[in-house]
């Protein structure tokens, strides 16, 4: 494991003390979530702290765990060039509570957290300009919810009779065929059932 | 004389707009022939490219990512690779990384010349189009060599490449590389010193290092605000740590140095292409696990193990275990980075694309405010701008 990056953690975790929830390094990537209320003031600290220096913030995304009781998580991914080096920082929150924008910190934030309000429906507080961006004009529906179907509700044409477009809703000559892969009996496992039995030496 | 009331005035620029490099719809708030706001919607390309992902194996996810960037499709389909072979834990063997880099690389030149005279048109010179795209018909052709398809190549696979390449390529690739330095002299004897040229873009959308930070800026367009960063130098993926390449870097940031950051790009890809094709290893190019990689054809005709492998590969794919990554590579265009969240079956449960463009555009405003109408379609053109991969 990357020590400069468990001493990285442990430092904003002393900094940032209370309002760090967890500190996490896996696989080399370190991620901190911290509370919703305090995210400004951690990233705050992240850009500005000589120590940390995460003057980028590269991407804002939103990811959707229906079964949670705060659904979303919103991850926010810095980059240090002068340390070479990046953080993960994660809030949770669910469909109505607004997550504190960056905007002020970070100009890219903008786009960024407008994508996630317009696929997740995330809510940023005080956000200069919360409007859809990538979906339709009058777009309705979130799309990246889990609970949003692939196929979305309604589907576009051009209507040659009233020389507009018209919105239909959704009709498939095919049902969209999803196959479970999970079941035991045909999900592939990591191991056998009995390997746990064998011996390390290969010895019965 | 009464005080006349003047109005600010709308403009619509696309989303038809031959310089609006696709079907960017970009409103403008002018004062006259200034811009006093510029308003870019995106969107008009959305394909749900990232709830598709979540539908399918990882092995059919890949295909996606060419459709993002459709100037350089390789270079997205390498970071989605190594964000899979990292969750997965396993490494592609050196000559399966040589031939990415390779083909990454091709990549980069097929986009850079596209920019390069893309953004020429876009200013008024004709002719660097037409000898450019001679050279990625030539380039593509190198695709289609490798992998049967000129431009959505799905050649680089989680654990190395789909094929070898065919025998004859890299001496064909290296002929190429000998000849194109005259192509990149040409352009650059067109346009490097042309006084029309320069007018058009010196001291046009200027941005400096603090204000490209801020922006999320990356690849080319932070180089060309004087920041020396290149995620092949300063975290290698792959075979860049063993190839020897320098990194150009601007001064100004503005539309200008973009595009020289650009051209000496093209000639440092080509040394890397070089070194590839001298000190790529033989050996096999992907990861000898069935699991993972698929038998060769051969081996199937007779083993019936083979057989079972392929057909458990494409139709349930291999299951990624637990865990979340952030990968990224150098795209032609800046930071290319996956998101990939995987809950251990074998479908990605997130996959967020986070492409640089993305970033770039949402400094339009920034970097169009106060200049000239005809100003836009300059800053546009030099920010290389692909919709593709913004919309997703």
């Amino acid at each position: 494991m990357d020590l400069a990056l468990r001493d990285l953690g442990e430092y904003v975790q002393s900094a940032l003390h209370e309002t760090v929830q967890s500190v996490n390094i896996d696989r080399d990537e370190l991620t901190v979530v911290v509370q919703r209320s305090a995210l400004p003031r951690a990233l705050r600290f992240l850009r500005d702290d000589v120590n940390c220096q995460f003057k980028q913030l590269m991407d804002v995304c939103g990811v959707d765990f229906p079964g949670r009781a705060e659904r979303f998580e919103v991850v926010y991914n810095l980059l240090s060039l002068t340390h070479n080096r990046r953080i993960r920082v994660k809030v949770r929150t669910d469909e109505r509570t607004p997550v504190p924008t960056v905007t002020p910190l970070f100009s890219s934030a903008g786009w960024w957290e407008r994508e996630t309000w317009d696929l997740y429906g995330i809510l940023f507080s005080e956000h200069p300009d919360l409007r859809r961006i990538l979906t339709d004009y009058g777009f309705e529906g979130h799309p990246l919810r889990k609970d949003f179907p692939l196929t979305g509700y309604v589907e576009v044409r051009w209507d040659d009779e009233q020389k507009r477009i018209v919105y239909d809703p959704v009709k498939l000559p095919q049902d969209f065929r999803n196959f479970d892969f999970l079941s035991p009996w045909e999900g592939m496992q990591a191991f056998l059932p009995g390997d746990e039995k064998a011996k390390p030496d290969g010895k019965h | 004389m009464a005080e006349t009331q003047i109005k600010n005035f709308t403009l619509n620029f696309g989303p038809q707009h031959p310089s609006a490099h696709g079907v960017l719809r970009l409103v403008l708030e002018m004062d006259g022939e200034t811009i006093e706001r510029a308003d870019p919607h995106v969107g008009l390309l959305h394909r749900g490219t990232e709830k598709l992902i979540e539908y399918k194996t990882y092995l059919q996810a890949v295909p996606y990512f060419d459709r993002l960037d459709y100037v350089s499709p390789q270079n997205q389909e390498h970071a989605f690779a190594l964000a899979v072979e990292k969750l997965l834990g396993i490494t592609a063997p050196a000559r399966g990384q040589y031939i990415r880099v390779l083909y990454a690389e091709i990549g980069r030149v097929l986009n850079h010349i596209f920019t390069v005279c893309a953004f020429a048109m876009d200013i008024g010179a004709m002719t660097p189009m037409l000898w450019g795209f001679e050279q990625r018909e030539i380039l593509m052709e190198f695709c289609e060599r490798v992998c049967g398809a000129r431009l959505h190549m799905n050649y680089f696979r989680p654990g190395g490449v789909a094929l070898d390449m065919p025998s004859g390529l890299a001496e064909d690739i290296w002929k190429w590389t000998e000849e194109f330095p005259k192509c990149i002299n040409d352009l650059e004897e067109l346009l490097t010193e042309n006084r029309i040229f320069k007018q058009r873009s010196v001291d046009v959308g200027i941005i400096d290092a603090e204000q490209a930070l801020d922006w999320g800026f990356s690849g080319p367009c932070l180089r060309a605000s004087g920041v020396p960063w290149d995620l092949r130098k300063s975290q290698p993926y792959d075979a860049y740590d063993r190839v020897d390449f320098d990194v150009p870097v601007g001064k100004h940031g503005d539309c200008y140095d973009r595009y020289l950051v650009r051209m000496y790009e093209l000639r440092e890809s080509l040394k890397i292409i070089q070194q590839c094709l001298k000190d790529m290893p033989s050996g096999p190019v992907r990861v000898d696990d069935r699991k993972i990689a698929p038998p060769p054809r051969a081996e199937m005709k007779h083993s019936m193990e083979a057989l079972i492998h392929h057909f458990k590969l494409y139709t349930e794919g291999y299951h990624v275990p637990e865990g979340e990554t952030y990968t990224v590579v150098e795209a032609p265009k800046g930071e290319f980075g996956v998101y990939l969240v995987a809950d251990g079956t074998n479908r990605p449960y997130r996959c967020k694309i986070r492409p640089p463009g993305f970033a770039h555009l949402q400094a339009m405003d920034f970097l169009c405010r106060g200049h000239m109408l005809a100003d836009v379609v300059a800053v546009l053109g030099s920010l290389d701008i692909v919709f593709g991969e913004i919309d997703r």
